[in-house]
């Protein structure tokens, strides 16, 4: 019975190195998003592993459990190497925690190249390809300062939660395009004016989303604008808004650019969403993966990847585009 | 005097180990029968057997004249024998009136109790209440917890449970075992008056002392036979000791 | 005649309750929107969901396991019933006993591993909790469902009581707490749960069928995540694959802030509908006085730490 076992394990590890081995030719690219789940990431998957295809490479591909689950990150980028990934793409979930494992991997000379988030301190990694969350913040508030047409603003955040750069990026960005004064991008401490009347944290979610804006129109019945770090949090801020009968008079903006914020842009229970392209900041990513291969030249520094302003109505001295190129660009599904 | 229960020729081995040779078993009606032995002599499996805990390889149980065949604990107490085990299996969280009907609670008459399966709580707390009096066993109220008792007075309440239901025979295993000299005592007491109300009563112990306060006969085993029925009046503790751990032969 | 202080629920129950109350005036002292009808109505909408998981959570509890999958089953129960009632175009009705069907399946298997295998049911739920969770998002393609039929967002319909809103879903959610107290005061099956929990072993000695009796329990909780997970979707209005994440922790919070001990054969059921409203009044509160909701993580530690203190040491007192 037991040689029996033990032989079975012997063949089995000798086809497996077999396949291993056949497979060392190709070089290898690891993406590492923050989430399995989120079709934002999904989208960047689908990009990187096209990427790679059309250029010769294989990607590995690997993720945390929940937004802000550092240690599956960390153990998926030992594990992409030991396998042989000679490049790391990753969006980080804690800016702060995974640089150590990210100076470990770039002293063995791979490459590490951050997507949409940064890490803190941001040369951490060789370069950062990301859309500037500030600036999609920024383009929010500028639209929502329009939209309001000169009314005293009584501002809801409805953020992320406490300690990320993603989260603080783009409500502090918000303020800024508001017109208010509010901490820099580089600040982890999200701005509080005296119009903002109701701050609450919403983890990302629709249910939580709906909970903090139902909590804050009991303290602030008054509130007329709304900004939501996500579209998935502002689905349940127009959920809430609806039941106590707001919904037409306050605005609603968000970030992302997802196919159901598209729609919701388009239903009007969202006034405007900043949109974000994962695949192109995965495409750019893999073309200079693949380049370092061919070349060994290193990327560095900050590349931007674009984000454009989506509403249904548009307002004077803000560019947005409507929600038909909206969808035409959004990830998820149509 | 007749037997209220009698085994044949009991045997039980596991692997290689036999815990029963062969052994016989009388109980007469309305005594106290202690079962005495050295560590291994076969007390516990005897009892393990008579009470449906185990089922033996050979051998049979006679219950008041007709042949019986345990499966499990609920065929014997089907059959009218109630054990108390050695951890009394009492609920330390739930009340005494609970514990005492833990298993075959009362239902309220009428609709309330066949549709919507109410319990009877007021009628399980008189009940109990007669049933520890009855064994004038001293507790205030049905209604305390178990845990709040001292040991002695859980002993009761598992005794009493015994007690109870049983139509036959109360099987205790090492009653006294976990007390102190005055709660020991009056469980002696106490399995007297289990006695007295027409029962009979196996009884498991170490204690040689608390045996021969006690016990009508002694059942004594020795490497998984009966060696002997002694008289506790016809012989010395010392010489019962000697017989249980085969230094001397037993009397005729 | 029985003495009076026996009456008294103990300490482990009333602590909560006085938690609860002492937190609605302190609330009621540092904002006066608090203590409005249409706040704390709100406050019962927000906590009707984890409710009803901590329902099936305290049986569970009271027999001495626990069940990590709570949340994932429910948003899989919520997946289910969505999909199945817009893509595949079944009847509302069918589409939502389908996906309390799956709830109760899940809560079956648990039950099995735990009876049947002798697993611990912190392991067994924990794959349970992962593998829900799985295939919620293949299921779903991560993708929110929406426009829903109305049978669906019904429980989420309200009406007025002298001008506050109260929502169906909450109705619903008291009369299955009542249901749920009735059951395990006052019937000989409900007690077998507390004998289960408390000491297997003597339950099984007493003729109880204690396998049986986890099995149902198991069962019956996973039937409440399907109740949970209607409600949900009537709440959100929507069928979100990534609910039921903080409800996971959140049921289980709920039901040791209200007194029932994590060993077993402790415990009121309506004591976890008091837990889950601590949690939802502190949630609400220190929205309205403006504190970060970091403090209400801060605070609901503190409370679970004293609600087990509290029950260890009342239990001492008791010897």
């Amino acid at each position: 019975m037991r040689s029996r076992g033990a032989a079975f394990v012997f063949i089995t590890l000798c086809s497996l190195s077999g396949a291993a081995h056949a497979q060392k030719t190709e070089p290898m690219i690891g993406l590492i998003t923050k989430t399995e789940t989120n079709p934002f990431f999904v989208k960047m998957k689908e990009g990187a592993q096209a990427a790679a295809k059309a250029g010769g490479a294989k990607l590995l591909t690997g993720a945390g459990k929940n937004d802000g689950d550092n240690a599956a990150q960390v153990t998926a980028m030992e594990n992409m190497i030991a396998a042989g990934a000679k490049v790391i793409l990753i969006t980080v979930n804690d800016a702060k925690a995974i640089v150590p494992t990210v100076t470990k991997a770039r002293a063995k000379g791979v490459l590490v190249i951050a997507l949409d988030s940064p890490t803190d301190p941001v040369n951490a990694t060789d370069a950062l390809f990301a859309s500037d969350n500030y600036r999609a913040g920024r383009l929010i508030g500028q639209y929502a300062k329009a939209a309001l047409a000169g009314k005293r603003p009584r501002i809801a955040t409805l953020d992320l939660f406490p300690g990320t750069p993603v989260g603080s990026q783009r409500h502090n960005g918000f303020l800024r395009g508001m017109g208010f004064a509010a901490p820099d991008r580089s600040s982890n401490v999200l701005g509080k004016p005296a119009e903002v009347v109701c701050m609450a944290d919403s983890y990302g979610n629709q249910t939580r989303g709906q909970t903090g804006m139902e909590n804050c129109i009991q303290k602030n019945p008054d509130i007329n604008l709304v900004y939501t770090v996500n579209e998935p949090t502002a689905a349940g801020a127009y959920k809430a808004l609806k039941a106590a009968a707001k919904e037409k008079g306050v605005v609603v903006v968000s970030v992302d650019g997802g196919c159901q914020g598209i729609r919701d842009v388009r239903d009007g229970h969202i006034a405007a969403t900043a949109q974000q392209y994962p695949l192109k900041m995965a495409a750019l990513g893999v073309t200079a993966a693949l380049d370092y291969f061919k070349t060994g030249r290193k990327p560095s520094g900050f590349y931007e990847t674009p984000v454009t302003l989506i509403a249904a109505k548009p307002m004077k001295g803000v560019e947005s585009k409507d929600v038909k190129t909206g969808m035409e660009l959004c990830f998820g599904d149509k | 005097m007749s037997n209220v229960m009698e085994a044949r020729g009991l045997a039980k081995r596991y692997g290689h180990v036999t815990a029963l040779d062969g052994t016989d078993f009388e109980l007469r009606a309305g005594e106290i029968l202690a079962l005495i032995g050295d560590n291994g002599a076969g007390k516990s499996t005897l009892i393990k057997i008579l009470s449906g805990a185990t089922i033996p390889d050979e051998g049979e149980i006679v219950l008041d004249g007709k042949t019986v065949h345990f499966r499990n604990p609920m065929d014997a107490r089907r059959a009218g024998i109630e054990t108390v085990y050695q951890d009394l299996a009492v609920a330390p969280a739930m009340t005494i009136a609970e514990n005492l009907f833990l298993g075959r609670e009362l239902r309220r008459p009428g609709v309330r109790g066949e549709a919507l399966r109410m319990l009877d709580k007021k009628r399980m707390l008189v009940e109990s209440a007669a049933h520890m009096q009855e064994l004038k066993i001293g507790v205030g109220s049905m209604s305390q917890t178990v845990e709040t008792l001292s040991g002695g007075q859980r002993q009761g309440v598992a005794v009493a449970r015994s007690a109870a239901f049983a139509r036959h025979v109360v099987i205790m295993d090492e009653p006294t075992a976990a007390l102190g000299v005055k709660e020991g005592a009056m469980v002696l007491e106490l399995i007297r008056r289990v006695r007295d109300r027409g029962l009979s009563v196996v009884l498991v112990s170490h204690n040689v002392p608390h045996v021969f306060e006690i016990a009508d006969r002694i059942h004594v085993m020795r490497l998984g036979k009966r060696v002997a029925v002694l008289n506790p009046k016809a012989i010395s503790m010392s010489d019962a000791v000697a017989v249980m751990t085969g230094a001397i032969q037993p009397p005729p | 005649m029985n003495n009076w202080r026996e009456k008294l629920p103990p300490l482990a129950t009333v602590g909560p309750l006085l938690a609860l109350l002492l937190a609605c005036a302190f609330f009621t002292s540092q904002s006066d929107r608090f203590l409005t009808g249409e706040n704390l109505s709100l406050v019962l909408q927000q906590v009707m969901v984890v409710g009803v998981i901590a329902i099936g959570q305290t049986l569970i509890i009271l027999t001495a396991g626990v069940d990590l999958s709570c949340g994932m089953v429910m948003a899989l129960g919520g997946i289910v019933m969505t999909k199945l009632a817009t893509e595949s175009g079944m009847p509302a009705p069918l589409a939502i006993a389908c996906g309390i069907g799956i709830t109760t399946l899940f809560g079956l298997i648990n039950g099995v591993l735990v009876t049947t295998v002798g697993l611990p049911s912190f392991i067994v739920t924990l794959g349970t909790m992962n593998i829900a969770f799985a295939i919620t998002q293949l299921y779903s393609n991560s993708q929110t469902i929406t426009d829903l039929p109305d049978a669906l967002n019904a429980l989420g319909g309200t009406f007025r009581i002298s001008g506050t809103s109260i929502v169906y879903g909450v109705v619903l959610m008291l009369i299955l707490y009542v249901i749920a107290w009735f059951g395990l005061r006052e019937t000989a099956a409900g007690r077998h749960v507390y004998a289960v929990g408390n000491n297997a072993e003597a339950a099984r000695l007493t003729g109880i069928a204690t396998t049986r009796v986890l099995l149902g329990v198991y069962v019956l909780a996973g039937l409440f995540y399907g109740i949970a997970s209607l409600l949900s979707v009537a709440r959100t209005g929507v069928g979100d694959p990534n609910a039921g994440q903080t409800e996971n922790l959140d049921a289980i919070t709920a039901v040791v802030l209200g007194g029932t001990s994590l060993f077993g054969g402790r415990g009121a059921v309506l004591g976890s509908l008091v837990g889950a409203l601590i949690v939802g009044v502190f949630r609400n509160g220190l929205t309205l006085m403006g504190v970060s909701s970091v403090y209400q993580v801060l605070v609901t530690g503190i409370l679970v730490i004293l609600a087990v203190a509290t029950d260890q040491l009342s239990r001492r007192r008791g010897r």
